[in-house]
């Protein structure tokens, strides 16, 4: 049984579809990361999953439990960790901890709390308001509190908004500690490095639906190819080196100043020109190139 | 799993209580000052020069039972309407509340509860202040916590219906002159309502508080049969606003 299915899953805020006959499996002990551009159905998808939003039409099913009807049972077993921090900040991070331990029916909450210092290394500021904690604690704080029942299944959703690189990569260390132990991982992102660091599958999501899935490079074979070929040029001769990849078949897509051509490998002479930079197809290209959206 | 699990609602309390922790000496700074502030200027001042008794009590005493009215409306609905427009809102605390398996209903009776409590206790203090005024002792004063609870829950229901029902926070305005200001002024507090035009006072039997400040009254100088029947008002007047709470909030919270 996988962790969650969801079979022509849709969701209508009045006149905008924001979830538009989602398809989505993710089976057991992998980290799926759903990737898409802000306002592609991401966040409405992840409070589908809780039970905090109720579809208009549609099959779901969370760890075998039924939703809506089901949503607590499901939730139970589940670890959320929201886009935006919703910590109590007048209280301290022990309070934080202890306070999500009780709501989630958790035994011996004082182990449940000194496990989640030492995940999220604050042990050493227990007692201290989260107010006086730095954003990078605040993250590591959040992500702590949604495992303090060990869930089997973990939303994370968009983890590493807005943070710093630096902060960005602690977190990302954590996750992966979670991945390694088997827990089952449905990550939001739009940032591409995140979903090609943590992934082990990506689903491409745009407009409410997925349309594309699998490894990285899976989808970077499939839809990019092996490499690509990177041009910084005025804008005039930028044109007139699309025109002549394009005139060979290639795919070519913005890529701020730049232009890339997709799929280098495949071009005849003269087609790359010498400036060009060459590296490998990555999943930046497929993300840009199915949703049409230049990538963060 | 249930409906109304006392886990559910525990740890949604606990919440609270870790938060009053930051800021209990504040309220009950206020909630301990305040009615003396009044029974001095009311009490004393109106009192001593120009009001001598009010049906049939000194007016330092009529004043210091009505109180615990007006110390329970301004501890719940209060609170009630800018804790949960905060915590809905600006904070999301409600959002991470209910990604753990708690519900709507079970979040907003754990909500309502702890105003009730914090109420309950606050909403006494003027009783309390009133000794030191001169109101003698009596058995029946045991039972105004319990009455003060009662209507604290009910005006806790009616802080977070109008929280779920607004789209900012300064319509609360609108809220506290049309609604909260009235049922505090007729209530019978600072004078009796007998004294108001008979259409006012026919409106006033509906007024939770005013039923508040009556039974606290008779719990003070001896309960009447009918003390019963304004028990059960409260009480109808509770759950009507505690299912009206639940609902608001559900449409609020859940897309």
């Amino acid at each position: 049984m996988p962790a969650i299915e969801l079979k022509g899953v849709v969701k209508r805020f009045g006149e905008i579809t924001a979830v538009d006959g989602l398809d989505l499996d993710v089976p057991r002990g992998i980290c799926l990361g759903l990737l898409g551009p802000n306002g592609a159905g991401k966040s409405t998808t992840m409070r589908l999953l809780t039970g905090q939003a109720i579809a208009d039409e549609g099959s779901l099913r969370v760890l075998g439990h039924e939703l809506p009807a089901e949503a607590k049972e499901a939730r139970a077993e589940m670890g959320v960790v929201p886009q935006l921090d919703n910590l109590d900040v007048d209280v301290s991070v022990q309070d934080n901890l202890a306070v999500f331990a009780r709501l989630y029916r958790v035994k011996d909450v004082r182990a449940a709390v000194d496990r989640g210092l030492e995940l999220a290394r604050l042990s050493d500021r227990r007692t201290d308001s989260v107010e006086q904690l730095s954003g990078g604690m605040r993250r590591r704080l959040l992500l702590a509190r949604g495992l303090m029942h060990e869930p089997d299944l973990m939303l994370l959703d968009e983890p590493t908004v807005g943070l710093d690189p630096q902060i960005r990569t602690q977190l990302w260390s954590l996750v992966d500690l979670l991945r390694s132990q088997g827990v089952t991982i449905l990550m939001s992102t739009h940032y591409i490095e995140e979903a090609q660091r943590l992934a082990d599958e990506v689903a491409v999501m745009t407009h409410g639906k997925i349309i594309a899935r699998g490894r990285p490079d899976e989808l970077i074979a499939k839809h990019a190819g092996r490499e690509t070929a990177e041009v910084y040029a005025p804008p005039a001769r930028l044109a007139e080196v699309r025109a002549v990849a394009e005139a060979q078949g290639l795919t070519v897509r913005p890529a701020g100043p730049a232009i890339a051509i997709v799929g280098s490998e495949r071009a005849s002479d003269g087609a790359i020109p010498p400036e060009a930079i060459r590296r490998a197809a990555s999943l930046e290209d497929v993300f840009v190139l199915l949703t049409g959206e230049e990538a963060e | 799993m249930r409906r109304l699990e006392p886990a559910a609602i525990a740890g949604v309390m606990s919440r609270e209580v870790a938060n009053f922790r930051s800021y209990w000496k504040s309220t009950t700074f206020s909630s301990v000052l305040e009615p003396v502030i009044y029974l001095l200027a009311f009490g004393l001042g109106l009192g001593s020069t120009i009001v001598d008794k009010v049906e049939g009590l000194d007016y330092v005493e009529f004043v210091g039972t009505g109180m615990v009215a007006t110390a329970v409306i301004f501890s719940s609905a209060l609170p009630a309407m800018f804790g949960a427009f905060v915590k809905e809102r600006f904070q999301r605390t409600y959002d991470a509340i209910l990604a753990a398996p708690v519900d709507v209903e079970e979040l907003v009776t754990a909500e309502m509860l702890w105003i009730g409590l914090r109420s309950g206790i606050y909403g006494s203090f003027p009783l309390i202040v009133s000794m030191l005024f001169g109101l003698d002792p009596a058995p029946g004063m045991l039972l105004v916590p319990l009455f003060a609870f009662i209507t604290a829950l009910g005006f806790a229901g009616f802080g977070i219906a109008t929280a779920a029902s607004v789209a900012k926070i300064d319509q609360f305005s609108y809220v506290t002159t049309l609604v909260i200001t009235p049922l505090f002024l007729v209530a019978g507090t600072f004078f009796p309502i007998d004294q108001l035009p008979e259409g006012f006072q026919v409106a006033a039997q509906f007024n939770p508080l005013h039923q508040l400040v009556v039974l606290v009254r008779h719990a003070c100088f001896g309960f009447e049969a009918t003390d019963l029947l304004r028990v059960g008002g409260l009480i109808v007047f509770t759950v009507v606003l505690w299912r009206e709470a639940v609902r608001r909030m559900s449409k609020r919270l859940i897309d």
